[in-house]
């Protein structure tokens, strides 16, 4: 089957969503397709709470401050205009959300905010209770219904491979799921709106479409990705007890609202023996807790599961309901009652700084492609600060399918006809794997966890990339013969393909940088090096990867935060 | 040992479950198999079904993105007779009987066509 639009908008989260809406209100077609259900597969219906954005609900802000903060918590690397894109561009988003009935939770008309780690002030607008992310995606796809433009929904299709002509991206090949139909699809423009990679990594806060497959489209199309060494570790994620229906990044919530104490195996508190200030408020950041946590273990002062205990014991069944209502039944489901005993918590790979390289209109270094949301890099720089991804994925999805809309719009852009397809993917292959293809994503998760995690070495990191040639030899280039719909066997052949070559990526960038800088411990080289305030830039001639460092852009004027109060 | 600590450990008893799974494609002849998964206490049944597939038989069709979190709503099956979500559906040591929804087309195996009409690739 072949397709025809304007723009094609790929992924189906907050960034996709948005940047179909934008893209409509200009008059184009748009084409949003998902592997998943529309507004249900990405990262953003994960979201629990925290959304930052400078409304001043609670006191006087402005994007200003904002930006302060977001820069800081980048540790010298973010691309400053991406950066102000989220905090200018985003607040204006989040108030569009609000006109649209989002339900940012209110206090006699104002907005209530949360303090979370690394802001100012009181920043971070929310939906009770844990809903942010259901009701930021509800909305969304009730505005695409209800949008008077040209809006094609489809889910159920896995893009495998970007189409270029003539040096530009012209659309996108995809394997139908439910059917396992090959479908190709022409389009003038394309939005990247993939999200990260954190199914890379054994515990993990993503779904499982999040392979990082946008990226690798990216690349081997000719795309340019950026800060690929940098993923972010959430300190908290649930480790035990088991639980199920619970999101395991929910703790973090619980600690913005109720504090919370964060305790080692022998029951003591320790972040503070780490260098953070000791606070009974929820203010220390991701990357020092993860490095925290992780040390703590390793001396052998662990939870019973290898990770940390976090407790509410000190406050009462009334203070936990009220904050929490529902959510309370759900663990007591779980036969957990928090004022009797602690939970055990870890870190686990939550988000990813690096992505496609973009300029500050998302257009990425392949003409024809935009990037938008999570799939970009750069924003964010070393560390992201918390309630930055949901804020982001809004306001580089409206940017990107403002500028999609406006290339289509524009004319002379190739818009492929689908006759030029020569993928043997969909033709050849053999009839079966001699190997367990879910069996083998299990162990790269492991391998990964293992050796490019949070705390690195130039020996893990080896090891790392010598298993994962082997695995890639073992994947090889022809996926399994398809056998009709949901083949689920050649759907993880195109998710192994994906992975190992953004492992790979992440790897090679991880042995590159010889320092330690927020997302980024290498072990054996402690501490940040000034000489390292550069990005990593990395494209491929179709054999080998090409990493080139780059000056990090100057930074955009800002005016003193006093003025702008 | 802190009492925390044994009451962990004396949950960790060899026990397994038996999962009865229906197999077969729109147009195929039906069947059930059984697969022995280790039971560990707080697992979901979608947890056992990823067992099998990274385990045993990578084949079996199963479909999920957010693993756990009951957030996309994709691993909707029948569990012992009833509607529910794998991911929330507690695992239970003994004979567990998983089917596809009765009242939604096949595609294959536990999976059927959930998406709402109007952003189906072939519009029913």
């Amino acid at each position: 089957m072949h397709l025809t639009t304007d723009v094609l908008v790929i992924g189906a989260g907050g960034a996709g969503m948005y940047a179909a809406l934008e893209a409509a209100r200009l008059g184009v077609n748009v084409l949003l397709i998902d592997r998943s259900l529309i507004g249900r597969g990405g990262a953003t219906v994960m979201a629990q709470m925290t959304v930052a954005a400078a409304v001043g609900g609670e006191c006087p802000d402005h994007w200003q401050h904002h930006l302060v903060d977001t820069l800081r918590a980048g540790r010298g690397l973010c691309d400053p205009a991406l950066a102000r894109v989220i905090c200018e561009d985003g607040l204006e988003c989040i108030l569009e959300m609000d006109a649209w009935g989002v339900g940012w939770a209110r206090k006699e008309g104002r907005f209530t905010q949360v303090m979370a780690p690394g802001h100012d002030r009181p920043r971070c607008v929310y939906v009770d209770f844990l809903n942010t992310g259901p009701a930021v995606s509800r909305i969304l796809r009730t505005q695409l219904i209800r949008s008077p433009g040209s809006i094609r929904r489809v889910g159920d299709l896995l893009v495998t491979s970007l189409e270029t002509q003539g040096g530009g991206c012209v659309g996108a090949t995809a394997l139908h799921l439910s059917s396992g139909e090959l479908v190709t699809i022409g389009a003038a423009a394309t939005v990247m709106a993939t999200g990260g990679l954190t199914r890379l990594y054994r515990r993990n806060s993503a779904s499982a479409n999040m392979g990082g497959d946008g990226y690798a489209l990216a690349l081997r199309a000719g795309a340019a990705l950026l800060d690929m060494e940098f993923v972010q570790f959430f300190p908290i994620g649930h480790l035990a007890p088991r639980m199920i229906g619970m999101d395991p990044i929910m703790w973090d919530p619980f600690r913005y609202k109720l504090g919370g104490r964060l305790l080692n195996g022998n029951r003591e508190e320790f972040v503070q023996n780490y260098g953070a200030a000791v606070s009974d408020k929820y203010i220390v950041t991701r990357d020092l807790a993860t490095y925290a946590i992780t040390k703590e273990v390793e001396a052998g002062r662990g939870s019973p599961n290898g990770g940390a205990y976090l407790s509410f014991e000190h406050l009462s069944a009334e203070v936990l309901r009220e904050a929490f209502g529902p959510v309370i039944d759900r663990i007591a489901n779980n036969g957990i009652d928090l004022t009797k005993r602690p939970i055990e918590v870890a870190p686990i790979a939550h988000y990813h700084m690096g992505g496609i390289q973009v300029d500050a209109q998302m257009r990425t270094t392949l003409a024809g492609l935009f990037a938008a949301g999570e799939a970009v890099g750069g924003a964010n720089g070393a560390n992201r600060l918390s309630g930055n991804a949901i804020t982001e994925a809004l306001a580089f999805g409206r940017r990107a399918g403002r500028n999609a809309a406006q290339d289509a719009l524009a004319g002379g852009a190739l818009r492929w006809d689908g006759a030029r397809h020569d993928s043997h993917w969909y033709t050849d292959g053999p009839s079966s794997l001699n190997f367990n293809p879910a069996q083998m994503l299990v162990e790269l998760q492991a391998l990964m966890a293992d050796e490019v995690g949070p705390f690195r070495t130039e020996a893990g990191l080896q090891r790392a990339l010598d298993r994962l040639t082997a695995m890639r030899a073992e994947v090889g280039e022809v996926p399994p013969k398809g056998t009709g719909g949901l083949d689920c066997v050649r759907i993880d052949w195109f998710d192994l393909f994906q992975m190992l070559l953004v492992a790979e990526v992440v790897t090679r960038a991880a042995l590159l940088r010889t320092e330690s800088r927020g997302a980024h411990q290498r072990e054996d080289f402690p501490g940040l090096d000034d000489s390292w305030r550069l990005n990593q830039v990395v494209n491929t001639d179709g054999n080998q990867l090409n990493f080139e460092r780059r000056l990090v852009p100057a930074s955009v004027p800002i005016l003193d935060p006093v003025e702008v109060v | 040992m802190s009492d925390l600590d044994r009451s962990q450990v004396n949950l960790r008893v060899n026990r397994q479950v038996n999962l009865r799974v229906q197999r077969g494609a729109v147009g195929e002849t039906l069947r059930f198999e059984t697969h022995d998964v280790p039971f560990e206490p707080g697992q979901s049944v979608l947890d056992a079904l990823r067992w099998v597939r990274a385990n045993v038989d990578p084949s079996l069709a199963i479909r999920y993105s957010c693993i756990n979190a009951n957030a996309c709503k994709e691993c909707m099956m029948r569990v012992d007779g009833k509607t529910v979500y794998a991911c929330l559906a507690k695992l239970e040591a003994r004979e567990m009987v998983v089917e596809p929804l009765p009242n939604k087309p096949l595609v294959r195996d536990l999976v059927t066509e959930v998406a709402p009409s109007d952003e189906e690739l072939h519009q029913r």
